[in-house]
């Protein structure tokens, strides 16, 4: 046993002076001797896509954001959400064609304009990251193209390559990118979506569905086919023609659907004996973006290095009211990426992620409902501000409501809960105001929420605060608060909807409702705890049908629900993004959309055709306050909440502000890794008298054996 | 009171359990031979107090298994008598308030203010960030700064002191009734009996009596345990997580048997192709990694249970069935060991002389594997449920922790530890759900472990003779 | 002997056929490749042709078992079971539902996987008989009592509990390691320090008992009581005949084991995220990754009758009397 505590002594000797704890091997702040200035963080999922045709989750895009470069962006600090150009040399030229492509004035009714122009100018200069695909040889050929399956051999890993090289950015391979969003080999989430909007890009699926041999796994030349709908007009511009008048698709030239893709890269990867080792575009991205992924080792950890090729951005000159006293403007004007590396470590669990935050071995970190108590203390007048002990450590908070909503949907085609009759309605209304979403907020999420009123969000257009938003079917206006109506209403109305105490008039049964989640993890029990609470107040019974994920969305898709718990992350900062999911025509049983509640009201839908492709006036707000109305009125979710997030950072990290729509928001934060390094020492001072103590028990116990040893054999 | 009885599936794989263990008893019994095992088991002091405290566990787990209907006040329409959709047990009334008196959140054991500060309004108007007292923890002090240490202290002794007092008349009782029984007085009763663990068992009776009443005690007026997340009672929690564990340790057992006695004294008894195909099965069955084979029956079961879901009148018989298929998939990946030792036994059973007489006189295989086979591999079989049992309660945790264990809405030690280790970020730390599951498991595992090594000595000559320390 | 291991593993084919059987019937049974196009493509805006474009990509569009549609063998062969299993023998697992070749991820990650379950194997062995050699060394008196009876306390406590105190007060309070995470090369010493304490602490109960069992067996033999009749010491007699005679049915009892440290272990790498196969399983039953989870009960199957065999073939090294037929 003595061994045992000799490994701590080989320990403290291995670690050459550095802290026993820290989760990082030594050598990650140098880089060919220079120290580097290195950014920590997490990633908690394993991204499952690289590609940026195919990559439609966070977890996917806080990688893709920054290394790929698409038009557009949202600028770091305004508020509300604004769209500035990063690629683009500036904000994309529209224009307005009729049905006979004769140009329209600005101005022109929504009804007349059969087809939208947006012309895009590229900055000049914009290149792509180092990468083999563009390495040539002396002789000027691309160097590892037509690799043999023997040459590419026991490479697994773009660093066993040796060369690298690098071209200009231009219009084609942007053109080239939406192309591939119907290539018949990747499936790309908004690929219907936009063939429903940009022109020639249906009948170009079918196109190369067609070119495609039904079993060559080759590359598919997409330079063949020409793309009506994209025109690249010189080797900086290119042009897209949408159908109608489509506002929001200037948001969707944020994402990184739109980046740049050479068509290199393409044919780099497709070589046979490529995807034996996974090398391929959806696992390394080659983008022109400020960072590029050096390594790629998802079960443990992501690094992202600054790319040398990257320049032309700098941090913005102005911000919204404020951010010059929160020393947010103190780079203004200095060349973007801020920090050399970011080291993204995968922590699937909220502990270990917390205790390293606090450690210092992490810059930032969301509070999980946990550690909230320690993290956070509420003011008397429920303001949040950091608690005495982070304090002490120099930690601050970040707040901002999230352009997100979860709520517990009906299923309009159920029997008992759905449809649009009168007895329905009373039921989910009754139902909405006695489960008290104010106590879940304050509970399971420490009041990191507000109280939804309706699918809309804060900060997003059409959404009214105060007392002109409220759902006068669930809130009273009270002292100039929202107050949950009382208990008893909602048995009045439960009585009316034919359940008086919960008994079905009819059967003599109670009334049973069923409700699926995919909660069957860790700490849900605790929910379907509460939420039976609520449904007891009204003696409802609730069952609750805990299922996983495949089995909870098969039973959404075939209409299988009573209710249901979901959630909506927005794409963009508009109100048509949270009104579709309400929206009749896209039913998820009837039509596979994303209505999952299955709603159907013809005056809603007649409102939401309307309001869809308004730009944003009074007369949108007019028409978003009557859908609005219809809403509150047929309950068809549980409105829920929006939750609010909360971000810690510690002193050392600067320029951190949340911003819920721009994922490139890496380049714009700086590190004072000197400070950081001293407070780590100084928070992770080992404790040494255990090992003592047991050092010495072990030493006495010894000892004490020995002798009484000797005293037996003595005695024989 | 109105009722109507709900007999889940577990509960009657329980009674049946308990039926056939009491058959057995009566069966033993009978035959002195038989008897002499169980004699030496009755001695060991050890084995005697744990089973005290299992048997302990086992009435709870009991009381826990009898599910009824409450009727409702109201008839319907038609003059029937409808039943409230929740099903209780008999333990649940029992326990009576300590259910249903739920706190808003966390709060310490014995405490009297919540975990947590909250926004009040004071009368005068004013907002104070304040820990709220407890709805019931403590509700009956008026001034709970001065009078909770003493109230506590006050409680707790007279606890303990009915504690002791019941304990030592129930001793009492006991000794006299035995004692009129075999018609000596109780001091000639007791002294007869010097060298059994009687004066243990007697001591470790009052212990746990006194034990129960300072428990019973104090959870009259404060939650002993402190509470959980949406402020239900762990101790409450706790003694509900018995009977999973229970019944994840027994009825598994159960199930396999049948199989694992059958399949293994078949494939030693018969040998040729009936052994190959037998060893064939528990090969391919102990080759899989016993996680996975369980995660993929478990998903499978998940599925089933959702397709039917007009099988179940309530959220309880779900989980229940769920949980009783745990047991069955437990039992399918588990009996291969047992179906293994009684291979060997068998094997070497039917060489022996008396059994080739019987082959001989042409008696019928099945007669000669159930009058002469069986008999003599019951103690194997008794020694690896008893080993087994603990084993089971531990990987139930386990498996809930990887996401295939109970229904979430099932009360177990696994369900209660995940739910406590996030706890242990918090700070101040929330500690006593993962001490009161520590603790719980820590005493039902330590007396099974105990009673089985007590079984394994009484019952395995073969050990016996190592003298292994009592 | 060459004969004998021919035939052994010419009858792990048969188990392994049934292994995939079983595996595959379970998982079918459960996850329609629908529902595995469906996981895999994620939450938002999935449509049927998606779903029926990843099938296809990956194979999933065949049949399950029978392909009716075809002629000849075909109608074994051009199936999903047929086309997913019948390369896993020549141990090539294709790829993953995500889109990763499953080969290469478990040869990278048996590595840490193995920097975990290899120390804690052997010094934990080194310890329980070392513990065990000092309660035999000291039974019938008050010292052995308080082992066992630590053993059979040890025993009794779920390895959830090991793992999440050790973590708190080594790691939190102590600062001494990382809470969780894993380096490669010189690195990983701090990292795999706590989970192969832990391993080892776990599994003193069962394992020094059982030994102690084994050890005093031993001394109750014959030969013991000569030896001592001649006059050697105690401590002689314990080391220079027990212990050779003991490590006799230990070793070949924990040969079997041997192979399967190569699984890693489930619960100590989820909770110290350290990348080895352990995890990969975990996350492949969560995820319902179908190839991986057949894979990796294919790997473990495997390796478990090479333990089978290991643990013959170990009998005739230990005593020569032992033939293999």
């Amino acid at each position: 046993m003595k061994w045992l505590i000799f490994i701590p002594m080989l320990l403290l000797t291995a670690c050459d002076g550095g802290l026993w704890n820290n989760p990082y091997p030594a050598h990650d702040t140098e880089q060919a001797g220079k120290s580097q200035s290195v950014y920590y963080t997490v990633f908690t999922e394993r991204p499952k896509h690289l590609d940026p045709a195919q990559a439609y989750s966070e977890n996917e895009f806080i990688f893709l954001a920054q290394i790929y470069q698409p038009p557009l962006q949202y600028h770091y600090l305004k508020r509300p959400y604004a769209l500035v150009p990063q690629a683009a040399s500036a904000m994309p030229r529209v224009r307005y064609l009729d049905k006979n492509n004769r140009p329209l004035p600005d101005n022109a009714a929504a009804e007349l304009v059969a087809y939208s122009v947006y012309e895009i100018h590229l900055k000049h200069d914009l290149k792509y990251q180092p990468h083999p695909a563009f390495a040539r040889d002396a002789e000027g050929k691309l160097e590892y193209h037509g690799l043999s399956k023997k040459e590419i051999g026991r490479r697994y890993t773009l660093n066993d390559f040796p060369n690298s090289g690098t071209r200009e950015v231009t219009a084609a391979d942007y053109a080239y990118q939406i192309k591939r969003l119907v290539h018949p080999a990747i499936h790309t989430p908004i690929s219907g979506l936009m063939s429903e909007y940009i022109v020639g890009l249906k009948e170009y699926a079918a196109t190369l569905q067609k070119a495609r041999q039904p079993d060559s796994a080759g590359l598919l030349d997409l330079d063949k086919y020409p793309l009506e709908g994209v025109q690249v007009v010189d080797k900086h511009t290119y042009r897209i023609k949408v159908y109608g008048k489509y506002p929001q698709f200037a948001y969707w030239l944020a994402m990184p659907f739109f980046s740049p893709m050479p068509v290199e890269a393409e044919r780099f990867y497709a070589q046979e004996g490529m995807q034996q080792k996974n090398l391929t575009l959806d696992w390394w991205p080659v983008g022109s973006g400020p960072y590029y992924l050096s390594e790629n080792n998802p079960n443990q950890r992501m690094v992202l290095t600054r790319n040398p090729n990257f320049s032309g951005e700098a941090y913005p000159l102005e911000g919204e009211p404020g951010d010059r006293e929160a020393g947010l403007l103190a780079d203004a004007g200095k060349s973007l990426p801020l920090i050399d590396k970011v080291v993204f470590s995968l922590e699937k669990e909220t502990i270990p992620y917390w205790n390293k935050f606090l450690q210092g071995y992490y810059d930032v970190a969301g509070i999980s409902s946990d550690s909230f108590d320690q993290a956070v203390s509420m003011s008397v007048s429920g303001e949040a501000n950091v608690s005495e002990e982070m304090r002490a450590q120099g930690i601050r908070l970040s707040t901002s409501v999230a352009t997100s909503t979860h709520y517990m949907g009906f299923n309009f085609l159920d029997a008992t809960v759905g449809g649009n009759s009168e007895r329905a309605r009373k039921l989910r209304r009754a139902l909405a105001i006695a489960i008290d979403y104010e106590e879940f907020i304050s509970i399971f999420a420490n009041g990191r929420g507000v109280s939804a009123q309706s699918p809309l969000p804060p900060g997003i257009f059409g959404y009214r605060e105060g007392e002109a938003g409220l759902n006068r079917y669930v809130y009273d206006w009270v002292n100039g608060a929202p107050k949950r109506k009382s208990i008893t209403e909602a048995q009045k109305l439960l009585r009316e909807a034919g359940y008086a105490n919960g008994l079905d008039e009819k059967t003599g049964q109670p009334l049973v409702i069923y409700l699926d989640t995919t909660a069957t993890g860790v700490g849900n029990k605790s929910r379907l705890d509460w939420l039976r609470k609520q449904f007891d107040k009204i003696n409802v019974q609730l069952v609750p049908r805990a299922t996983d994920y495949n089995r909870f969305q098969d039973k959404i898709r075939r209409g299988d629900t009573q209710m249901f718990y979901l959630g909506w992350n927005a794409d963009y900062p508009d109100p048509e993004n949270f009104f579709f999911l309400l929206h009749g025509p896209q039913g998820k049983v009837a039509k596979g959309g994303e209505n999952a509640a299955n709603y159907h009201n013809p005056e809603f839908d007649r409102l939401f055709e309307l309001m869809k492709n308004m730009t944003n006036s009074p007369q949108r707000q007019e028409i978003i306050d009557r859908m609005l109305e219809i809403l509150h009125r047929d309950s068809p979710w549980l409105w829920g909440f929006h939750p609010k997030d909360f971000v810690l950072r510690h002193s050392w990290l600067y320029n951190s502000k949340p911003n819920k729509l721009a994922n490139n928001s890496l380049k714009y934060l700086r590190i004072d890794a000197a400070q950081r390094d001293e407070l780590r020492r100084q928070w992770n001072q080992p404790l040494l008298w255990p090992l003592w103590l047991g050092g010495i028990v072990l030493l006495l116990s010894g000892w004490g054996l020995w002798r009484v040893l000797r005293q037996r054999e003595e005695a024989t | 009171m109105n009722f109507k009885l709900v007999l889940l599936w577990t509960d009657a794989m329980i009674f049946l359990l308990l039926a056939v263990a009491l058959a057995g008893a009566w069966l033993i019994r009978q035959r002195p031979h038989l008897l002499l095992p169980w004699q030496r088991l009755f001695r060991s002091r050890i084995g005697m107090v744990s089973l005290l405290v299992l048997s302990l566990f086992i009435v709870v787990g009991l009381l826990d298994s009898m599910h009824y209907r409450v009727a409702l006040p109201d008839k319907n329409g038609n003059g029937q008598t409808v039943y409230a959709a929740e099903v209780l047990s008999v333990f649940d009334t029992l326990v009576g308030d300590l259910r249903s008196q739920n706190e808003k959140t966390y709060s310490a054991p014995m405490a009297v203010y919540l975990y947590a500060k909250e926004s009040m309004e004071t009368a005068d108007g004013k907002i104070l960030r304040e820990y709220p007292r407890l709805k019931y923890g403590g509700a009956h002090l008026q001034d709970p700064q001065n009078e909770h240490t003493g109230d506590v202290l006050k409680r707790s002794l007279y606890g303990l002191f009915a504690g002791w007092l019941g304990g030592v008349l129930l001793a009492l009782l006991v000794v006299s009734v035995a004692a009129a029984r075999s018609r000596t007085t109780a001091r000639q009763w007791v002294e007869a009996r010097q060298h059994t663990p009687l004066n243990a068992v007697l001591a470790s009776v009052i212990l746990l009596a006194m034990l129960f009443g300072l428990t019973a005690n104090l959870a009259g007026a404060y939650h002993v345990l402190g509470t959980d997340k949406v402020g239900q009672d762990v101790l409450y929690l706790s003694l509900k997580s018995i009977r999973t564990g229970l019944v994840i340790g027994t009825v598994t057992t159960l199930v396999m048997l049948p199989f694992a006695l059958f399949l293994g004294i078949a494939a030693g008894y018969f040998r040729g192709w009936v052994d190959d195909v037998i060893q064939y099965i528990y090969t391919v069955l102990s080759s899989i990694p016993s996680v996975l084979l369980i995660a993929a029956a478990v998903l499978m079961m998940q599925v089933t249970i959702e397709k039917h879901g007009e099988w179940f009148s309530s959220s309880v018989e779900r989980a229940d069935l769920r949980l009783l298929f745990l047991c069955l998939i437990l039992g399918v990946t588990s009996w291969t060991g047992l179906c293994r030792l009684l291979r060997g036994e068998a094997l070497k059973l039917r060489e022996l002389e008396y059994i080739q007489a019987a082959q001989s006189f042409g008696v019928s295989s099945m007669r000669i594997l159930s009058r002469h086979i069986l008999p003599n591999v019951m103690h194997i079989v008794l020694i690896a449920v008893v080993m087994d049992f603990s084993a089971l309660v531990l990987a139930e945790a386990v498996l809930s922790y990887v996401g295939v264990g109970v229904d979430p809405s099932t009360n177990s030690f696994g369900t209660l530890i995940n739910n406590a280790r996030l706890e242990m970020g918090r700070e101040p730390m929330v500690w006593w759900t993962l001490a009161a599951a520590f603790s719980f498991m820590l005493v039902l595992v330590l007396a099974a472990n105990l009673f089985a090594d007590a079984v394994r000595d009484a019952f395995d000559p073969r050990l016996n003779r190592t003298g292994d320390a009592k | 002997m060459i004969a004998y291991l021919i035939r052994r593993i010419l009858y792990a084919i048969p188990i392994l056929i049934g292994v995939n059987l079983l595996t595959f019937a379970l998982f079918f049974v459960i996850n329609t490749p629908d529902d595995m196009a469906r996981v895999q493509l994620g939450m938002k805006r999935v449509t049927p042709e998606a779903i029926e474009k990843w099938k296809e990509q990956r194979g999933y569009d065949k049949p399950l078992m029978f392909n009716t549609q075809a002629a000849g063998s075909d109608k074994l062969t051009d199936t999903i079971f047929f086309q997913k299993s019948a390369s896993m023998f020549v141990f090539d697992f294709g790829y993953s539902d995500d889109g990763r070749s499953i080969s290469r991820e478990i040869l990278t990650r048996m590595l840490p996987s193995l920097v975990i379950a290899l120390p804690t194997f052997v010094l934990g062995l080194m310890f329980y008989v070392t513990f065990a050699l000092l309660m035999t060394l000291f039974r019938g008196t008050a010292l052995d009592v308080a082992g066992v009876t630590l053993c059979v306390l040890l025993m009794s406590i779920s390895s959830l509990f090991y793992i999440i105190g050790g973590q708190f007060v080594v790691s939190k309070l102590w600062h001494w390691v990382p809470i969780s995470g894993y380096a490669g090369g010189a690195d990983s010493l701090r990292f795999i320090l706590l989970p192969v304490l832990i391993g080892i602490v776990a599994g003193i109960g069962s394992s020094s008992r059982w030994y102690r069992t084994i050890f005093l067996e031993e001394v109750g033999r014959d030969y013991v009581r000569t030896a001592r009749a001649k006059g050697l010491s105690e401590l002689r007699v314990l080391f220079k005949h027990v212990l050779k005679n003991a490590m006799i049915p230990i070793l070949t009892g924990v040969v079997a084991v041997i192979p399967l440290l190569f699984m890693g272990s489930l619960l100590t790498e989820s909770f110290f995220g350290i990348p080895g196969l352990g995890s990969y399983t975990i996350d492949a039953i969560q995820a319902q990754d179908f190839g991986v989870v057949r894979a990796m009960v294919f790997l473990g199957s495997a390796l478990y009758i090479v333990g089978l065999i290991l643990t013959d073939i170990s009998y005739t090294v230990v005593d020569p009397r032992v033939r293999l037929q």
